[in-house]
Protein backbone atom coordinates (compact mmCIF):
# COMPACT_ATOMS: atom_id res chain seq x y z
CA UNK A 1 0.00 0.00 0.00
CA UNK A 2 2.91 2.19 1.02
CA UNK A 3 4.86 1.51 -2.09
CA UNK A 4 1.58 2.11 -4.28
CA UNK A 5 1.25 5.34 -2.68
CA UNK A 6 4.50 6.32 -3.12
CA UNK A 7 4.35 5.34 -6.98
CA UNK A 8 0.86 7.78 -6.96
CA UNK A 9 2.77 10.60 -5.46
CA UNK A 10 5.73 9.99 -7.56
CA UNK A 11 3.58 10.09 -11.00
CA UNK A 12 1.71 12.88 -9.92
CA UNK A 13 4.88 14.95 -8.99
CA UNK A 14 6.16 14.17 -12.39
CA UNK A 15 2.91 15.35 -14.46
CA UNK A 16 2.61 18.30 -12.60
CA UNK A 17 6.21 19.16 -13.34
CA UNK A 18 5.44 18.67 -16.69
CA UNK A 19 1.67 20.17 -16.72
CA UNK A 20 2.11 23.96 -17.81
CA UNK A 21 4.75 22.66 -20.97
CA UNK A 22 2.99 19.45 -22.22
CA UNK A 23 -0.25 21.22 -22.39
CA UNK A 24 1.03 24.17 -25.07
CA UNK A 25 3.21 21.08 -26.59
CA UNK A 26 -0.11 19.33 -27.56
CA UNK A 27 -1.81 22.24 -28.77
CA UNK A 28 0.39 24.04 -30.64
CA UNK A 29 2.87 21.29 -31.68
CA UNK A 30 1.93 17.83 -31.24
CA UNK A 31 -1.84 17.89 -32.19
CA UNK A 32 -1.43 20.58 -35.10
CA UNK A 33 1.47 18.22 -36.35
CA UNK A 34 -1.54 15.20 -36.47
CA UNK A 35 -4.09 17.65 -37.77
CA UNK A 36 -1.91 19.44 -40.76
CA UNK A 37 -1.46 15.94 -42.04
CA UNK A 38 -5.10 15.29 -41.81
CA UNK A 39 -5.96 18.92 -43.62
CA UNK A 40 -3.29 18.08 -46.16
CA UNK A 41 -6.24 15.52 -47.62
CA UNK A 42 -8.58 18.36 -47.64
CA UNK A 43 -9.79 21.22 -50.07
CA UNK A 44 -10.37 23.23 -46.47
CA UNK A 45 -10.24 26.78 -47.55
CA UNK A 46 -11.66 28.14 -44.12
CA UNK A 47 -15.00 29.77 -46.19
CA UNK A 48 -16.58 26.28 -46.96
CA UNK A 49 -16.60 23.16 -44.82
CA UNK A 50 -13.64 20.62 -45.95
CA UNK A 51 -13.83 18.27 -48.06
CA UNK A 52 -11.82 14.62 -48.07
CA UNK A 53 -10.11 14.80 -51.09
CA UNK A 54 -7.65 12.25 -51.06
CA UNK A 55 -4.13 12.00 -52.26
CA UNK A 56 -5.61 15.04 -54.55
CA UNK A 57 -3.32 17.80 -53.03
CA UNK A 58 -0.11 15.32 -53.22
CA UNK A 59 -0.61 14.54 -57.08
CA UNK A 60 -1.44 18.04 -57.99
CA UNK A 61 1.96 19.17 -55.95
CA UNK A 62 4.12 16.53 -56.93
CA UNK A 63 2.41 14.07 -60.01
CA UNK A 64 3.15 15.05 -64.04
CA UNK A 65 1.24 13.96 -67.36
CA UNK A 66 3.13 13.58 -70.35
CA UNK A 67 1.84 15.36 -73.35
CA UNK A 68 3.35 14.82 -76.76
CA UNK A 69 6.14 13.31 -75.47
CA UNK A 70 6.78 16.38 -73.11
CA UNK A 71 6.95 16.25 -69.35
CA UNK A 72 4.33 18.61 -67.80
CA UNK A 73 4.09 19.11 -64.19
CA UNK A 74 0.57 19.45 -62.08
CA UNK A 75 1.55 22.63 -60.64
CA UNK A 76 4.87 24.06 -62.39
CA UNK A 77 5.10 26.46 -59.76
CA UNK A 78 6.24 24.17 -56.92
CA UNK A 79 8.81 23.10 -58.91
CA UNK A 80 10.21 26.35 -59.60
CA UNK A 81 10.05 27.25 -56.15
CA UNK A 82 11.72 23.89 -55.23
CA UNK A 83 14.45 25.16 -57.89
CA UNK A 84 14.45 28.47 -56.30
CA UNK A 85 15.28 27.13 -52.40
CA UNK A 86 17.83 24.43 -53.91
CA UNK A 87 19.73 27.56 -55.58
CA UNK A 88 20.09 30.15 -52.91
CA UNK A 89 21.13 26.92 -50.82
CA UNK A 90 23.88 26.94 -52.89
CA UNK A 91 25.54 29.87 -51.21
CA UNK A 92 25.92 27.52 -48.09
CA UNK A 93 29.39 25.81 -48.89
CA UNK A 94 30.36 29.32 -49.36
CA UNK A 95 29.52 30.29 -46.25
CA UNK A 96 30.41 27.56 -44.35
CA UNK A 97 34.20 27.69 -46.14
CA UNK A 98 33.82 31.79 -45.36
CA UNK A 99 32.89 31.13 -41.63
CA UNK A 100 36.22 28.23 -41.20
CA UNK A 101 38.84 30.76 -42.80
CA UNK A 102 37.42 33.24 -40.82
CA UNK A 103 37.74 31.36 -37.57
CA UNK A 104 41.02 29.99 -38.41
CA UNK A 105 42.48 33.52 -38.89
CA UNK A 106 40.57 35.02 -35.93
CA UNK A 107 41.90 32.48 -33.75
CA UNK A 108 44.10 34.50 -31.89
CA UNK A 109 44.05 36.49 -28.82
CA UNK A 110 45.14 39.88 -29.65
CA UNK A 111 42.82 43.12 -29.20
CA UNK A 112 42.28 43.27 -32.98
CA UNK A 113 41.51 39.95 -33.43
CA UNK A 114 38.53 40.06 -30.67
CA UNK A 115 37.08 43.13 -32.25
CA UNK A 116 36.94 41.68 -35.44
CA UNK A 117 35.20 38.70 -34.13
CA UNK A 118 32.78 41.31 -33.11
CA UNK A 119 31.95 43.05 -35.71
CA UNK A 120 32.19 40.34 -38.23
CA UNK A 121 29.33 38.60 -35.69
CA UNK A 122 27.39 41.80 -35.55
CA UNK A 123 24.83 40.97 -38.67
CA UNK A 124 23.50 37.94 -36.92
CA UNK A 125 22.86 40.23 -33.79
CA UNK A 126 20.51 42.32 -35.98
CA UNK A 127 16.65 42.10 -37.10
CA UNK A 128 17.05 40.28 -40.42
CA UNK A 129 14.11 42.38 -41.70
CA UNK A 130 16.09 45.56 -41.55
CA UNK A 131 19.10 43.88 -42.76
CA UNK A 132 16.83 42.90 -45.92
CA UNK A 133 15.74 46.68 -46.32
CA UNK A 134 18.87 48.00 -46.22
CA UNK A 135 20.52 45.95 -48.87
CA UNK A 136 17.51 46.47 -51.54
CA UNK A 137 18.35 49.87 -50.87
CA UNK A 138 21.95 48.46 -51.64
CA UNK A 139 21.30 47.17 -54.37
CA UNK A 140 19.06 49.83 -55.95
CA UNK A 141 20.12 50.11 -60.43
CA UNK A 142 20.99 53.57 -60.40
CA UNK A 143 22.19 55.29 -56.80
CA UNK A 144 22.95 51.88 -54.96
CA UNK A 145 25.87 51.60 -53.41
CA UNK A 146 26.66 48.09 -54.67
CA UNK A 147 26.69 49.05 -58.22
CA UNK A 148 28.89 52.28 -57.42
CA UNK A 149 31.54 50.09 -56.03
CA UNK A 150 31.49 48.11 -58.88
CA UNK A 151 32.01 50.54 -61.10
CA UNK A 152 35.45 51.19 -59.94
CA UNK A 153 35.78 47.79 -61.17
CA UNK A 154 34.82 49.06 -64.48
CA UNK A 155 31.76 46.79 -64.31
CA UNK A 156 28.25 48.31 -64.90
CA UNK A 157 26.42 46.55 -62.67
CA UNK A 158 22.41 45.18 -63.72
CA UNK A 159 19.61 46.12 -61.80
CA UNK A 160 19.98 43.29 -59.49
CA UNK A 161 16.64 42.97 -57.68
CA UNK A 162 14.30 43.38 -61.15
CA UNK A 163 16.17 40.28 -62.84
CA UNK A 164 14.85 37.05 -63.25
CA UNK A 165 18.91 36.51 -63.49
CA UNK A 166 20.57 38.29 -60.95
CA UNK A 167 17.54 38.65 -58.01
CA UNK A 168 18.76 34.93 -56.62
CA UNK A 169 22.22 35.65 -56.94
CA UNK A 170 22.05 39.14 -55.01
CA UNK A 171 20.03 37.13 -51.93
CA UNK A 172 22.77 34.85 -51.76
CA UNK A 173 25.34 37.48 -51.43
CA UNK A 174 23.19 39.35 -48.80
CA UNK A 175 22.76 36.07 -46.78
CA UNK A 176 26.85 35.39 -47.14
CA UNK A 177 27.67 39.03 -45.63
CA UNK A 178 24.80 38.01 -42.79
CA UNK A 179 26.09 34.59 -42.19
CA UNK A 180 29.64 34.05 -42.48
CA UNK A 181 30.80 35.73 -39.12
CA UNK A 182 27.81 34.58 -37.47
CA UNK A 183 26.82 31.18 -35.41
CA UNK A 184 29.31 29.11 -37.49
CA UNK A 185 32.06 30.66 -37.14
CA UNK A 186 31.74 31.05 -33.30
CA UNK A 187 31.35 26.93 -33.85
CA UNK A 188 34.58 26.86 -35.49
CA UNK A 189 36.41 28.84 -32.95
CA UNK A 190 35.44 26.71 -30.39
CA UNK A 191 35.93 23.72 -32.36
CA UNK A 192 39.76 25.21 -32.97
CA UNK A 193 40.19 25.76 -29.30
CA UNK A 194 39.77 22.22 -28.68
CA UNK A 195 42.51 21.00 -31.03
CA UNK A 196 45.28 20.37 -28.78
CA UNK A 197 48.76 22.32 -29.36
CA UNK A 198 50.65 19.20 -29.57
CA UNK A 199 49.27 17.90 -32.64
CA UNK A 200 50.51 21.33 -34.06
CA UNK A 201 54.25 20.87 -32.46
CA UNK A 202 54.83 17.33 -33.15
CA UNK A 203 53.78 18.12 -37.01
CA UNK A 204 55.79 20.82 -37.24
CA UNK A 205 59.00 18.54 -36.07
CA UNK A 206 57.85 16.49 -38.64
CA UNK A 207 58.27 19.18 -41.04
CA UNK A 208 54.52 19.18 -42.78
CA UNK A 209 53.72 22.54 -43.67
CA UNK A 210 50.56 24.57 -43.54
CA UNK A 211 48.18 22.87 -46.07
CA UNK A 212 49.60 19.85 -44.72
CA UNK A 213 48.84 20.77 -40.92
CA UNK A 214 45.33 22.14 -42.01
CA UNK A 215 44.20 18.91 -44.10
CA UNK A 216 45.73 16.33 -41.65
CA UNK A 217 44.89 18.03 -37.92
CA UNK A 218 42.59 20.95 -38.45
CA UNK A 219 40.18 19.16 -41.03
CA UNK A 220 39.47 16.02 -39.38
CA UNK A 221 39.87 17.36 -35.97
CA UNK A 222 36.96 20.08 -36.50
CA UNK A 223 35.08 17.32 -38.36
CA UNK A 224 32.17 17.09 -35.59
CA UNK A 225 31.48 20.80 -36.09
CA UNK A 226 31.71 20.90 -39.59
CA UNK A 227 28.86 17.74 -39.59
CA UNK A 228 26.62 19.76 -37.28
CA UNK A 229 26.91 22.65 -39.24
CA UNK A 230 25.99 21.32 -42.68
CA UNK A 231 22.96 19.32 -40.79
CA UNK A 232 21.88 22.39 -39.35
CA UNK A 233 22.64 24.78 -42.66
CA UNK A 234 20.58 22.14 -44.27
CA UNK A 235 17.58 21.96 -42.41
CA UNK A 236 17.45 26.03 -42.37
CA UNK A 237 18.32 26.23 -46.07
CA UNK A 238 15.11 24.19 -47.14
CA UNK A 239 13.01 26.36 -44.49
CA UNK A 240 14.90 29.69 -46.05
CA UNK A 241 14.28 32.55 -48.30
CA UNK A 242 11.25 33.92 -47.01
CA UNK A 243 12.72 37.37 -44.97
CA UNK A 244 14.73 38.14 -47.54
CA UNK A 245 12.38 37.66 -50.89
CA UNK A 246 9.83 39.10 -48.82
CA UNK A 247 11.55 42.51 -47.91
CA UNK A 248 13.92 42.55 -50.98
CA UNK A 249 11.65 41.45 -53.50
CA UNK A 250 7.92 40.02 -52.72
CA UNK A 251 9.19 36.79 -54.49
CA UNK A 252 9.66 38.62 -57.95
CA UNK A 253 10.25 39.09 -60.67
CA UNK A 254 8.12 36.59 -62.02
CA UNK A 255 8.36 34.68 -58.78
CA UNK A 256 11.83 34.00 -59.15
CA UNK A 257 12.64 34.44 -55.71
CA UNK A 258 9.60 32.41 -54.23
CA UNK A 259 11.02 29.71 -51.94
CA UNK A 260 9.43 26.64 -50.56
CA UNK A 261 8.34 28.46 -46.60
CA UNK A 262 6.96 31.54 -48.98
CA UNK A 263 4.69 29.15 -51.42
CA UNK A 264 3.22 28.07 -47.89
CA UNK A 265 3.24 31.77 -46.50
CA UNK A 266 1.15 32.49 -49.93
CA UNK A 267 -1.51 29.41 -49.81
CA UNK A 268 -2.10 30.33 -46.27
CA UNK A 269 -3.05 34.00 -47.31
CA UNK A 270 -4.73 32.43 -49.90
CA UNK A 271 -6.73 30.32 -47.78
CA UNK A 272 -5.85 27.36 -49.37
CA UNK A 273 -5.36 25.60 -46.48
CA UNK A 274 -5.77 22.23 -47.81
CA UNK A 275 -2.65 22.73 -50.02
CA UNK A 276 -0.57 24.08 -47.87
CA UNK A 277 -0.62 21.56 -45.65
CA UNK A 278 0.79 19.45 -48.26
CA UNK A 279 3.60 21.63 -49.29
CA UNK A 280 4.49 21.96 -45.42
CA UNK A 281 4.15 18.22 -45.00
CA UNK A 282 6.81 17.39 -48.64
CA UNK A 283 8.91 19.82 -46.67
CA UNK A 284 9.10 18.02 -43.54
CA UNK A 285 9.64 14.62 -45.65
CA UNK A 286 12.21 16.49 -47.81
CA UNK A 287 14.34 17.72 -44.64
CA UNK A 288 13.90 14.28 -42.75
CA UNK A 289 15.09 12.21 -45.49
CA UNK A 290 18.43 14.76 -46.60
CA UNK A 291 18.84 14.70 -42.35
CA UNK A 292 18.56 10.69 -42.23
CA UNK A 293 20.84 10.54 -45.43
CA UNK A 294 23.79 12.75 -43.70
CA UNK A 295 23.02 11.42 -40.63
CA UNK A 296 23.82 7.80 -42.08
CA UNK A 297 26.49 8.54 -44.58
CA UNK A 298 28.25 11.45 -42.83
CA UNK A 299 28.17 9.93 -39.26
CA UNK A 300 29.71 7.08 -40.40
CA UNK A 301 32.48 8.91 -42.01
CA UNK A 302 33.25 10.97 -38.68
CA UNK A 303 33.76 8.01 -37.30
CA UNK A 304 35.99 6.76 -39.07
CA UNK A 305 38.02 9.92 -38.92
CA UNK A 306 37.78 10.03 -35.28
CA UNK B 1 31.84 44.18 -43.43
CA UNK B 2 30.66 46.96 -41.51
CA UNK B 3 29.73 49.56 -45.21
CA UNK B 4 26.01 48.30 -44.92
CA UNK B 5 25.22 48.99 -41.55
CA UNK B 6 27.27 52.20 -42.08
CA UNK B 7 24.79 52.74 -44.63
CA UNK B 8 22.14 52.32 -43.06
CA UNK B 9 23.19 54.85 -40.75
CA UNK B 10 24.06 57.02 -42.94
CA UNK B 11 21.00 57.13 -44.98
CA UNK B 12 19.17 58.00 -42.34
CA UNK B 13 20.49 61.03 -41.53
CA UNK B 14 20.71 62.44 -44.76
CA UNK B 15 18.77 65.51 -46.33
CA UNK B 16 16.44 64.17 -48.75
CA UNK B 17 18.66 65.84 -51.55
CA UNK B 18 21.11 64.33 -50.62
CA UNK B 19 19.79 60.41 -50.87
CA UNK B 20 19.25 60.07 -54.47
CA UNK B 21 22.90 61.48 -55.76
CA UNK B 22 25.49 58.98 -57.84
CA UNK B 23 27.48 58.81 -57.16
CA UNK B 24 26.64 58.51 -53.89
CA UNK B 25 27.73 60.62 -51.03
CA UNK B 26 28.91 58.34 -47.97
CA UNK B 27 28.70 61.00 -45.33
CA UNK B 28 25.51 62.38 -44.26
CA UNK B 29 26.41 66.13 -44.65
CA UNK B 30 24.15 68.30 -43.60
CA UNK B 31 23.25 66.14 -40.85
CA UNK B 32 19.11 66.06 -40.56
CA UNK B 33 17.86 63.77 -37.76
CA UNK B 34 14.50 64.63 -39.10
CA UNK B 35 13.90 61.39 -40.13
CA UNK B 36 14.25 59.95 -36.31
CA UNK B 37 11.32 62.56 -35.78
CA UNK B 38 9.28 61.84 -38.58
CA UNK B 39 9.39 58.25 -38.27
CA UNK B 40 7.43 58.44 -35.26
CA UNK B 41 4.64 60.53 -36.71
CA UNK B 42 4.32 58.51 -40.37
CA UNK B 43 2.94 55.07 -38.54
CA UNK B 44 2.29 54.16 -35.08
CA UNK B 45 6.26 52.98 -34.59
CA UNK B 46 6.16 53.82 -30.97
CA UNK B 47 2.70 51.21 -30.59
CA UNK B 48 4.65 48.63 -32.52
CA UNK B 49 7.62 49.08 -30.04
CA UNK B 50 5.68 48.37 -27.23
CA UNK B 51 3.76 45.38 -28.92
CA UNK B 52 7.39 43.89 -29.30
CA UNK B 53 8.52 44.57 -26.04
CA UNK B 54 5.51 42.92 -24.92
CA UNK B 55 5.67 39.91 -26.78
CA UNK B 56 8.99 39.12 -26.45
CA UNK B 57 9.12 39.49 -22.99
CA UNK B 58 6.02 36.74 -22.00
CA UNK B 59 7.11 34.63 -25.17
CA UNK B 60 10.85 34.78 -23.01
CA UNK B 61 9.35 34.71 -19.56
CA UNK B 62 6.97 31.49 -20.45
CA UNK B 63 9.44 29.53 -22.32
CA UNK B 64 11.80 30.00 -19.64
CA UNK B 65 9.37 29.07 -17.20
CA UNK B 66 7.75 26.11 -18.78
CA UNK B 67 11.05 24.88 -20.26
CA UNK B 68 12.46 24.46 -17.12
CA UNK B 69 9.89 23.47 -14.85
CA UNK B 70 9.07 20.03 -17.65
CA UNK B 71 13.26 19.67 -18.17
CA UNK B 72 13.60 18.91 -14.28
CA UNK B 73 11.04 16.11 -14.64
CA UNK B 74 12.39 14.85 -17.36
CA UNK B 75 16.17 15.06 -15.88
CA UNK B 76 15.38 14.22 -12.06
CA UNK B 77 11.75 12.70 -11.09
CA UNK B 78 11.37 9.16 -11.68
CA UNK B 79 7.58 8.37 -13.07
CA UNK B 80 5.55 6.07 -15.56
CA UNK B 81 5.76 7.04 -19.26
CA UNK B 82 8.69 10.09 -18.68
CA UNK B 83 10.76 8.77 -21.20
CA UNK B 84 7.82 8.33 -24.00
CA UNK B 85 6.66 11.62 -23.62
CA UNK B 86 10.04 12.61 -23.92
CA UNK B 87 10.32 10.79 -27.13
CA UNK B 88 7.18 12.37 -28.27
CA UNK B 89 9.37 16.19 -28.05
CA UNK B 90 12.28 15.04 -29.32
CA UNK B 91 10.37 13.68 -32.21
CA UNK B 92 8.94 16.98 -32.91
CA UNK B 93 12.30 18.87 -33.29
CA UNK B 94 12.76 18.47 -36.91
CA UNK B 95 9.28 19.45 -38.20
CA UNK B 96 9.33 22.59 -40.24
CA UNK B 97 7.51 25.75 -38.19
CA UNK B 98 5.52 25.67 -41.28
CA UNK B 99 3.86 22.26 -40.84
CA UNK B 100 1.89 23.21 -37.29
CA UNK B 101 1.67 27.18 -38.02
CA UNK B 102 -1.23 26.02 -40.47
CA UNK B 103 -3.38 24.25 -38.03
CA UNK B 104 -2.99 26.59 -35.03
CA UNK B 105 -3.74 29.93 -37.19
CA UNK B 106 -7.13 27.68 -38.08
CA UNK B 107 -7.32 26.93 -34.65
CA UNK B 108 -6.73 30.55 -33.59
CA UNK B 109 -9.22 32.04 -36.36
CA UNK B 110 -11.85 30.03 -35.20
CA UNK B 111 -11.86 30.97 -31.57
CA UNK B 112 -11.43 34.92 -32.62
CA UNK B 113 -7.84 35.18 -31.62
CA UNK B 114 -6.23 36.71 -34.68
CA UNK B 115 -5.31 40.41 -33.99
CA UNK B 116 -4.54 39.86 -30.37
CA UNK B 117 -1.19 39.51 -28.06
CA UNK B 118 -2.63 35.83 -26.85
CA UNK B 119 -1.79 34.69 -31.05
CA UNK B 120 1.15 36.37 -30.55
CA UNK B 121 2.49 34.85 -27.03
CA UNK B 122 0.68 31.70 -26.30
CA UNK B 123 2.02 29.74 -29.23
CA UNK B 124 5.50 30.87 -28.35
CA UNK B 125 5.42 30.28 -24.88
CA UNK B 126 6.41 26.27 -25.09
CA UNK B 127 9.41 24.97 -26.70
CA UNK B 128 10.33 21.45 -27.27
CA UNK B 129 13.77 22.70 -28.03
CA UNK B 130 14.29 24.83 -24.92
CA UNK B 131 13.03 21.66 -22.47
CA UNK B 132 15.56 19.42 -24.52
CA UNK B 133 18.37 22.29 -23.98
CA UNK B 134 18.06 22.51 -20.47
CA UNK B 135 17.48 18.71 -19.76
CA UNK B 136 20.86 18.11 -20.86
CA UNK B 137 21.85 20.78 -18.82
CA UNK B 138 20.36 19.46 -15.92
CA UNK B 139 21.53 16.12 -16.53
CA UNK B 140 25.08 17.13 -15.91
CA UNK B 141 24.48 18.90 -12.51
CA UNK B 142 25.97 16.09 -10.19
CA UNK B 143 23.16 14.51 -7.97
CA UNK B 144 24.56 15.11 -4.28
CA UNK B 145 23.30 18.06 -3.17
CA UNK B 146 20.10 17.41 -4.25
CA UNK B 147 20.26 13.88 -2.45
CA UNK B 148 21.32 15.78 0.86
CA UNK B 149 18.53 18.16 0.41
CA UNK B 150 15.94 15.47 -0.33
CA UNK B 151 16.90 13.47 3.07
CA UNK B 152 16.64 17.12 5.11
CA UNK B 153 12.75 17.01 3.37
CA UNK B 154 13.17 19.08 0.83
CA UNK B 155 10.08 18.80 -1.70
CA UNK B 156 10.98 18.41 -5.48
CA UNK B 157 9.61 22.03 -6.04
CA UNK B 158 12.52 23.28 -3.47
CA UNK B 159 14.81 21.39 -4.65
CA UNK B 160 14.24 22.83 -8.23
CA UNK B 161 13.30 26.27 -7.17
CA UNK B 162 16.71 26.34 -4.56
CA UNK B 163 19.74 23.95 -6.12
CA UNK B 164 18.61 23.24 -9.97
CA UNK B 165 17.39 26.84 -11.14
CA UNK B 166 20.47 28.75 -9.45
CA UNK B 167 23.12 25.87 -10.88
CA UNK B 168 21.78 26.32 -14.53
CA UNK B 169 22.63 30.09 -14.65
CA UNK B 170 24.77 29.55 -17.70
CA UNK B 171 21.49 27.43 -19.52
CA UNK B 172 18.97 29.69 -18.41
CA UNK B 173 20.69 32.63 -19.83
CA UNK B 174 21.50 30.66 -23.14
CA UNK B 175 17.63 30.16 -23.40
CA UNK B 176 16.30 33.39 -22.76
CA UNK B 177 19.05 35.28 -25.23
CA UNK B 178 17.70 32.99 -27.75
CA UNK B 179 14.09 32.96 -27.30
CA UNK B 180 14.04 36.92 -26.78
CA UNK B 181 16.01 37.18 -29.80
CA UNK B 182 13.97 34.83 -31.62
CA UNK B 183 10.42 36.69 -30.53
CA UNK B 184 12.04 40.20 -31.37
CA UNK B 185 12.78 39.32 -34.97
CA UNK B 186 9.71 37.37 -35.44
CA UNK B 187 8.29 37.55 -38.58
CA UNK B 188 6.55 35.03 -40.51
CA UNK B 189 3.66 34.25 -37.31
CA UNK B 190 2.88 37.94 -36.89
CA UNK B 191 2.26 38.71 -40.76
CA UNK B 192 0.09 36.02 -40.83
CA UNK B 193 -2.03 36.38 -37.42
CA UNK B 194 -1.55 40.33 -37.23
CA UNK B 195 -3.69 42.98 -39.22
CA UNK B 196 -4.44 45.56 -37.29
CA UNK B 197 -1.82 48.07 -36.86
CA UNK B 198 -2.33 48.81 -33.25
CA UNK B 199 -1.30 45.25 -32.73
CA UNK B 200 1.59 45.17 -35.37
CA UNK B 201 5.11 44.25 -33.90
CA UNK B 202 8.47 45.92 -35.48
CA UNK B 203 9.05 44.04 -38.08
CA UNK B 204 6.07 43.47 -39.52
CA UNK B 205 5.30 47.11 -39.01
CA UNK B 206 8.76 47.80 -40.76
CA UNK B 207 7.55 45.58 -43.67
CA UNK B 208 4.04 47.88 -43.93
CA UNK B 209 6.39 50.89 -43.57
CA UNK B 210 7.72 49.46 -46.62
CA UNK B 211 4.83 49.12 -48.25
CA UNK B 212 3.47 52.95 -47.52
CA UNK B 213 6.86 54.71 -48.15
CA UNK B 214 8.39 52.87 -50.70
CA UNK B 215 11.06 54.95 -51.60
CA UNK B 216 11.46 57.28 -48.69
CA UNK B 217 14.86 55.68 -47.73
CA UNK B 218 15.41 58.05 -45.16
CA UNK B 219 12.76 57.45 -43.37
CA UNK B 220 12.80 53.55 -43.98
CA UNK B 221 16.42 53.40 -43.29
CA UNK B 222 16.02 55.32 -39.58
CA UNK B 223 13.14 53.17 -38.89
CA UNK B 224 15.28 50.13 -40.01
CA UNK B 225 17.84 51.48 -37.57
CA UNK B 226 15.61 51.85 -34.56
CA UNK B 227 13.93 48.17 -35.00
CA UNK B 228 17.58 46.98 -34.36
CA UNK B 229 18.70 48.97 -32.31
CA UNK B 230 18.20 47.47 -28.41
CA UNK B 231 19.30 43.85 -29.86
CA UNK B 232 22.79 45.74 -30.76
CA UNK B 233 23.40 47.77 -27.88
CA UNK B 234 22.30 44.38 -25.53
CA UNK B 235 24.43 41.81 -27.90
CA UNK B 236 27.59 44.57 -27.64
CA UNK B 237 27.29 45.34 -23.33
CA UNK B 238 27.09 40.88 -23.11
CA UNK B 239 28.68 39.42 -26.07
CA UNK B 240 30.53 37.02 -23.79
CA UNK B 241 27.08 35.49 -22.61
CA UNK B 242 26.43 35.73 -26.43
CA UNK B 243 29.21 33.96 -27.26
CA UNK B 244 29.28 31.30 -24.39
CA UNK B 245 25.17 30.87 -25.35
CA UNK B 246 25.91 29.68 -28.82
CA UNK B 247 28.58 27.57 -27.92
CA UNK B 248 26.12 25.72 -25.23
CA UNK B 249 23.63 25.71 -27.67
CA UNK B 250 25.68 24.12 -30.29
CA UNK B 251 27.52 21.57 -28.67
CA UNK B 252 24.55 20.29 -26.16
CA UNK B 253 22.27 20.11 -29.38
Amino acid sequence: MLLYNKRLRQTLTGYAFLAPNIIGFLTFTFLPVLASLGISFTDWDLIHPPHWVGLKNFERLLWFTIEQGKLIFNDPNFWKYFYNTVFLMGGIPFGIFGSLMLAMALNKTGKIHISLRTIYFLPSMCVPVAIFLVWRWIYDPDVGLFNWILSFLGIKGPNWLSSTFWAKPAIVLTGLWVGIGGYNMILYLAGLQEIPRQFYEAAEIDGANAWQRFRYITWPMLAPTTFFIVIMSLIAGFQGGFEAAYMMTRGGPAGSTITLTYYIYNNIIWLKMGYAAAIAWVLFVLIFTVTLFSWRYGGRKIHYVM
Amino acid sequence: MLLPLLWMLSTSLKTPENIFTFPPKLLPIPLNWQNYLDVWEAVPFARFYLNTVIVAVSVTAGQVATSSLAAYAFARLEFPGRDKVFFAYLATLMIPGAVTMIPVFILLRMIGWLNTYKALILPGMFSAYGTFLLRQFFLGIPTDIEDAARIDGCSAFGIYKNIILPLSKPALATLTIFTFLGAWRDFMWPLIVIDSPQKKTLTIGLAMFQGLHSTDWGLLMAASFLVMIPLILVFLFNQRFFIEGIKLAGLKA
